[in-house]
């Protein structure tokens, strides 16, 4: 581990060294006999000057503070607790006590200043200058002051310091820092780019399209700061118990001190035994390891996340998440590429069902293929694009080389008409081709087979007579069924995907995606409907993601309780309206942040238990006289540093 | 009226949690928030009253922890 410290840190550092050198002359004087025979007042001059240099600053904000009134704070319990143990005459203790509190707050804000570079690092997006073009002339400026229409230039290797689009030159750029991908994408001229990516070989001139404060850059880093201040149940939970903890343990110290010598009467050694219990009720009176565990478990979650690619809006969405049960997925643009293409041929006189993407298209399937690709040669409907593609695909070897030139020839196709709402009549090498819907078909009274396919359904028929049928579907996005199962074994117990589509399709993409459930033919007001019905069917802490493509969905995205949306990489509508937006549009990202969500939780648990059960437990021992101030050291400190370095572990990098 | 500060520094987690407890209770802030990890002070209150509010806020902070810069971002 690379440890670099702050100014302020390594004078602090520094007072902690000498403090236990101090420390360590002090105890070998006392073993060696130098303070015996009434010599005590050198003793306590030897531990006097160690605890002032590690401990000064303690004493005087506590007294500041109890001039202030406010009395039950953690210097003045340390304060309390070392002066009692001077009282009793266990200087070493007194010293230790202090030396360690120092370590521990040190080890404080160590972490957790590393973890906030750390998340800045992995947001080390933001760019220190932008370069502008004015007067002709190039300038390098604060990125604030560069207005929106202006042209930037970026240089191979920089971080691109605005939203804009590309007017000049060619590179790859590296989004990962947004996107946690790792293949770099192309842009060129007219392309949009956004700040935050790292360009690559080429020089860019770009036109800034959005300020610095609007850029993507800035709104991330700044929803990424702000997630933590989202209040979540655990942290509610930890604040109610700091805040009745440390008075009662403290009022509980006081009685401890006073009432058992008085009640059981008895000499000096009595009351020093029971003032040494008190003290260490005091040590262990301060809620720290508690208090850090919430905020540097969920910031650790977050910056895992962020690191995927995965942006949480606030730590009350990674709580959530943790204990989601249903999955809900739109359909389109979500599971599916939202595109067409073409997903089967039926040719009428091959009754078997071929899928197209078998390796060798069939000749009779080509021929269909064929004449509906002419007969649609010069519709701009996205089915007939559809159709075009495949055949053109069609004309390619395995290999995929292109064969067959510029396939398609204008002068095979005739006279065409284009019957709107029905499809296309064309004359396509001197034959009559329809290919359209049943309601072309019926009106040039041809019959078509009753069977109903998934998708839509191009029907082809040549000189009047039925030639075949050319199905039409949205495909599935790449991972989506590793998605799902993923999901599974994370825990989710039902997965659900709403449609509007009709049912054959939505059934289809259902069983190749895997989903439990589907609902088709629905309306957006029917979205919001059936997952108020899911979510009612919750029991207990259970919770409900919806995952949309953002730009559509925003009333359902609000009504559930994890709401989950493609980013686009940083498409405002998908920031705006959702809780968590995956940048990259990686639908197989919802489970590794479940996954982190869980054990996020899962470390802020075992701290808030392990902190609050060390605590009580030494005070237990320490009543019944079991437990000596070493012990209570580790109460408080050794509880807080291991509680620090269990909330870290989620701040390393994830083995995936 | 929402504004932000930048805090430098809060020693620790309680102290930022106390911190947070104090200013909710000076009369006209409707939330407030004291992120321990960024060290920021979100302070949001009625415009009217956001001035006096303000003031009292920092002076509460001066109290608290007077070895603390507050700058408002």
């Amino acid at each position: 581990m690379n440890i670099q410290l702050t100014r302020k840190q390594k004078k602090w550092l520094g007072r902690i060294v000498l403090g236990a050198i101090g420390f360590v002359v002090l105890e070998i004087l006392e073993h060696t006999g130098a303070f015996d025979g009434g010599r005590w007042w050198l003793g306590l001059l030897c531990a006097l000057v160690p605890y002032l240099i590690v401990g000064w600053d303690v004493i005087r904000k506590s007294i500041r503070n109890i001039l202030h009134g406010d009395v039950f704070d953690e210097n003045f319990l340390m304060m309390a607790a070392t002066f009692g143990a001077f009282g009793i005459g266990e200087y070493p203790e007194a010293v230790a006590v202090m030396l360690l509190y120092q370590i521990g707050e040190l080890f404080q804000n160590y972490a957790t200043g590393r973890s906030r570079d750390s998340i800045s690092q992995l947001m080390s997006l933001v760019p220190e200058t932008a370069i502008v073009e004015r007067d002709s002339r190039t300038e390098e400026v604060d990125p604030d002051e560069v207005e929106v229409g202006e042209i930037i230039i970026v240089r191979p290797g920089e971080k691109i310091p605005l939203d804009g689009e590309v007017v000049e030159g060619e590179s790859l750029i590296d989004t990962s820092a947004l996107t946690g991908e790792s293949v770099p994408r192309a842009a060129r001229a007219g392309d949009s780019v956004i700040s935050g990516c790292v360009n690559g070989k080429g020089t860019l001139k770009i036109r800034t399209s959005r300020c610095y404060e609007d850029s993507t850059v800035s709104k991330i880093l700044e929803l990424v700061e702000n997630a933590t201040d989202k209040k979540t149940h655990v942290e509610n939970f930890v604040t109610r118990f700091a805040r009745v903890y440390t008075p009662i343990v403290t009022v509980s110290a006081l009685i401890i001190a006073v009432a058992p010598p008085l009640v059981l009467g008895g000499g000096g050694q009595t009351w020093i035994d029971w003032i040494r219990r008190a003290c260490i009720f005091l040590v262990v009176s301060c809620p720290c390891a508690l208090v850090i565990s919430v905020p540097l478990g969920f910031f650790g979650g977050i910056g895992a996340a962020s690191r995927t690619g995965v942006l949480v809006k606030g730590s009350n969405f990674l709580e959530s998440l943790a204990y989601v049960k249903t999955v809900v997925f739109d359909k389109t643009g979500t599971l599916t590429k939202g595109e067409f293409r073409v997903t089967a041929i039926h040719p009428a006189d091959h009754p078997v069902a071929q899928p197209a993407a078998q390796p060798a298209i069939q000749p009779a399937e080509q021929a269909l293929l064929e004449i509906a690709a002419y007969a649609e040669m010069y519709s701009t409907h996205p089915v007939a694009e559809s159709i075009r593609t495949a055949y053109e695909e069609s004309l390619q070897d395995p290999e995929g080389a292109v064969t067959g030139g510029s396939s398609l020839d204008a002068s095979r196709l005739g006279k065409t008409e284009e019957i709107a709402g029905h499809g296309v009549a064309a004359e396509v090498d001197g034959r009559q081709v329809l290919a359209g819907n049943k309601k072309l078909m019926r009106k040039y009274g041809i019959d078509v087979p009753e069977e109903e396919y998934a998708g839509t359904v191009v029907y082809v028929a040549c000189d009047g007579a039925y030639a075949g049928a050319i199905v039409i579907s949205d495909t599935l996005k790449e991972g989506v069924p590793e998605a799902v199962s993923s999901l599974r074994s994370a825990g989710v117990r039902r997965t659900v995907m709403l449609t509007g589509d009709n049912e054959p399709a939505a059934n289809q993409i259902a069983r190749e995606a895997g989903v439990d459930q589907v609902h088709a033919q629905l309306l957006p007001a029917d979205k919001v409907e059936i997952v108020e019905k899911l979510i009612k069917e919750q029991t207990g802490k259970d919770t409900l993601a919806f995952v949309g493509d953002g730009i559509n969905d925003a009333p359902v995205l609000m009504r559930s309780d994890v709401g989950i949306a493609m980013g686009l990489i940083g498409s405002d509508a998908a920031i705006e309206a959702a809780d968590i937006v995956l940048m990259d549009d990686d639908v197989r990202k919802i489970a590794k942040t479940v996954q982190i969500a869980r054990k996020t939780m899962g470390i802020i648990h075992v701290n808030i238990i392990f902190a609050i059960a060390v605590k009580i437990l030494i005070l237990i021992l320490s009543v019944l006289g079991y437990a000596n101030m070493w012990i209570a050291i580790f109460g408080d400190v050794g509880v807080l540093i291991l509680c620090i370095l269990n909330a870290m572990r989620l701040l390393r990098p994830q083995d995936s | 009226m929402k504004k932000k500060y930048k805090l430098d520094e809060v020693d620790c987690a309680n102290c930022a949690l106390k911190l947070e407890n104090a200013i909710s209770e000076i009369n006209g802030v409707s939330n407030v928030k004291v992120n321990y990890m960024m060290q920021k002070l979100t302070l949001e209150a009625d415009d009217a009253v956001f001035d006096a509010v303000e003031k009292e806020a920092l002076a509460v902070c001066k109290r608290m922890e007077p070895d603390m810069d507050v700058t408002a971002l």
